[in-house]
């Protein structure tokens, strides 16, 4: 069953000024059930327009976009929001710092659903949230009602990955969302979310701009080239990829050297 | 002596509302809304033309703050509709509602009807009997006062809990979390826009019901009475901060009321100390001035760990 489609897009930036950019040109890609896909491409390839475009933070010029069944291509973005849970890459813009973590939570569950003058909290969600932080391993079930500006930024997007599936979404949306991390947290929270993915079977796309991200995480592997989508691999192929094995294949498909070093070295 | 204090306490407790206003925005939204500076005058006009027509004075009051909202929707739309700067939009309404109060009046300032010796009409003047029994009060010729003072006192509290309570529902919290991060709440299937423009409806509806009162306090309405409200609302939500820096959400908004009051028991020091009243609006800049750099300066003298505080939303 096909969750996520994205049919003949085209996007361009700034038309009729010196600055116009076309940057997606007839992308078609279709998620089933349960897909995790890592999307992977240079600046500019249009990777995270692909993903704004299915998230609704821009509209397309032409195409059409279905998830579960339904054309959202023209539903503004917090209307479209009822199916997708998103992580962004800057943790600051993902959760709100100044509100305590179950103020932050109780937002998220009531994604989709109408907000009135009910009180922001009810026990019983209390209740399901720490289970939820307790999933994280992170001692984050007691501190409920601390400031979530004053937790570090891998806790920040682990909370960010609970608030994106808390009402569980028909698409997950990772944007770079461990790229602002350090070293050591950006692998934690990879496995948080890989977790979270495989416990409730959620269809994901995932940018990044590390390769071996793309390659270890998820079940295909889509590589994005000037607006259009360069290689697409899945099954076994996908399992058995390798870096150097990635950047060849690139390079046959796009028939052209590989020139960015921050993608080889990554 | 008496008088100058409890006047000035009045008139901290009445321009409080203002206060919250400005807090509402700066504060919560993070969003400047310099709108109030229009709004303040379209409550304090709507209020002295209808009471001065002859309409009930708590209607009158009541229909000046929702005049303040339209004000704040105007600012809103502007802003989020017409996708224009907020500060500009703020000032666009602030420049327009001068027109708009001057067909409200009908005149550049109109006073309001007599209501007995040194009175005239408002909606403190029902508490007069109840405090006309205290003759200690009769004697001192504080009964119109206390009053003011009294009811002040309640509208502030009264405003400051129904505001702490609607932060607390979800749209409140939504709107709480607009000010932290958009992206978030329009990602949590928030329309963002409904969300400023409802909190710059609720923040100009207290500042022209601030307006409204403090007509009501000094028995006239001005169009030029605006001028400088922005800065007088910043400064009160600076002396909070600065002289009790509390976290609670409720202490907040208390403290914002006491600095409020403050800042106009100050006002009303220089001006006893000889201050020419031509002078005040310097000396208030002044004043907003040092507050602001007051961190700063504090930073620089004591070398704390700097940790950047994040603003918006805060939590309850």
């Amino acid at each position: 069953m096909s969750m996520l489609s994205v049919e003949n897009v085209d996007k361009t930036f700034d038309v009729g000024t010196p600055l116009e950019f076309h940057v997606l040109r007839g992308v078609s890609m279709n998620l089933q059930k349960g897909d995790y896909v890592s999307v992977i491409g240079g600046n500019g390839a249009g990777k995270s327009t692909l993903m704004n475009i299915v998230a609704g933070t821009h509209l397309p010029d032409s195409g059409k976009i279905t998830i579960d069944g339904k054309n959202v291509t023209k539903l503004p973005e917090y209307k479209r929001a009822a199916f997708l849970g998103r992580v962004f890459q800057n943790p600051l813009v993902g959760t709100a710092a100044s509100m305590n973590i179950e103020e932050n939570l109780a937002l998220a569950y009531r994604r989709g659903k109408r907000r009135g003058f009910r009180w922001y909290i009810t026990n019983k969600e209390r209740a399901l949230y720490r289970t939820r932080l307790a999933d994280l391993e992170l001692g984050l079930e007691n501190r409920l009602t601390e400031k979530v500006g004053l937790l570090s930024g891998g806790q920040r997007q682990a909370l960010a990955l609970i608030m994106a599936t808390l009402q569980e979404p028909r698409v997950l949306l990772l944007d770079e969302h461990t790229a602002a991390l350090d070293p050591k947290t950006a692998p934690r929270v990879l496995e948080i979310g890989n977790k979270i993915i495989e416990k409730y079977n959620l269809t994901t796309m995932m940018v990044t701009h590390n390769m071996k991200d793309a390659i270890r995480n998820g079940n295909r592997l889509i590589m994005m080239k000037e607006g259009q989508i360069a290689v697409d691999i899945s099954g076994e192929e996908k399992k058995n990829m390798t870096v150097e094995n990635l950047i060849a294949k690139f390079k046959q498909v796009s028939d052209e050297e590989f020139d960015d070093d921050s993608a080889l070295l990554s | 002596m008496e008088l100058i204090i409890i006047g000035a306490v009045s008139l901290g407790l009445l321009w409080s509302l203002m206060a919250i206003g400005v807090f509402m925005t700066f504060r919560i939204l993070n969003m400047p809304d310099l709108s109030v500076e229009g709004t303040v005058v379209l409550g304090a006009a709507t209020a002295a033309r209808l009471i001065s027509t002859g309409h009930n004075p708590f209607l009158s009051t009541i229909l000046a703050a929702l005049v303040g909202s339209v004000g704040g929707l105007v600012t809103g739309i502007l802003h989020t509709k017409l996708k224009i700067p907020p500060i500009l939009s703020g000032i666009l309404t602030m420049v327009a509602s001068y027109s708009v109060v001057l067909r409200i009046m009908g005149a550049s300032n109109i006073g309001l009807p007599a209501h007995g010796p040194n009175e005239v009409v408002s909606v403190f003047s029902f508490l007069h009997p109840i405090l006309s029994r205290f003759t200690f009060l009769v004697e001192m010729g504080l009964v119109r006062q206390v009053s003011i003072m009294i009811f002040a006192a309640v509208v502030a509290v009264v405003v400051a809990a129904a505001y702490y309570f609607f932060c607390g529902t979800e749209i409140g919290s939504t709107i709480r979390a607009t000010g932290n991060s958009k992206q978030m709440v329009a990602a949590q299937g928030v329309n963002t826009n409904a969300m400023i423009v409802m909190c710059l409806m609720i923040s100009n509806g207290f500042v022209a019901l601030s307006g409204a009162l403090v007509v009501q306090q000094q028995g006239f309405a001005s169009v030029d009475m605006g001028v400088g409200t922005i800065v007088v609302g910043l400064a009160s939500v600076i002396i909070a901060e600065v002289l009790f820096n509390v976290r609670r959400f409720w202490a907040r908004l208390i403290t914002l009321i006491v600095g409020s009051i403050i800042y106009r028991l100050i006002i009303a020091l220089v001006l006893e100390l000889g201050m020419p009243p031509t002078d005040m609006r310097l000396f208030v800049a002044i004043i907003v001035v040092i507050a602001l750099t007051l961190p700063l300066v504090r930073n620089k003298l004591f070398k704390p760990s700097g940790k950047t505080k994040e603003r918006g939303g805060e939590s309850k």
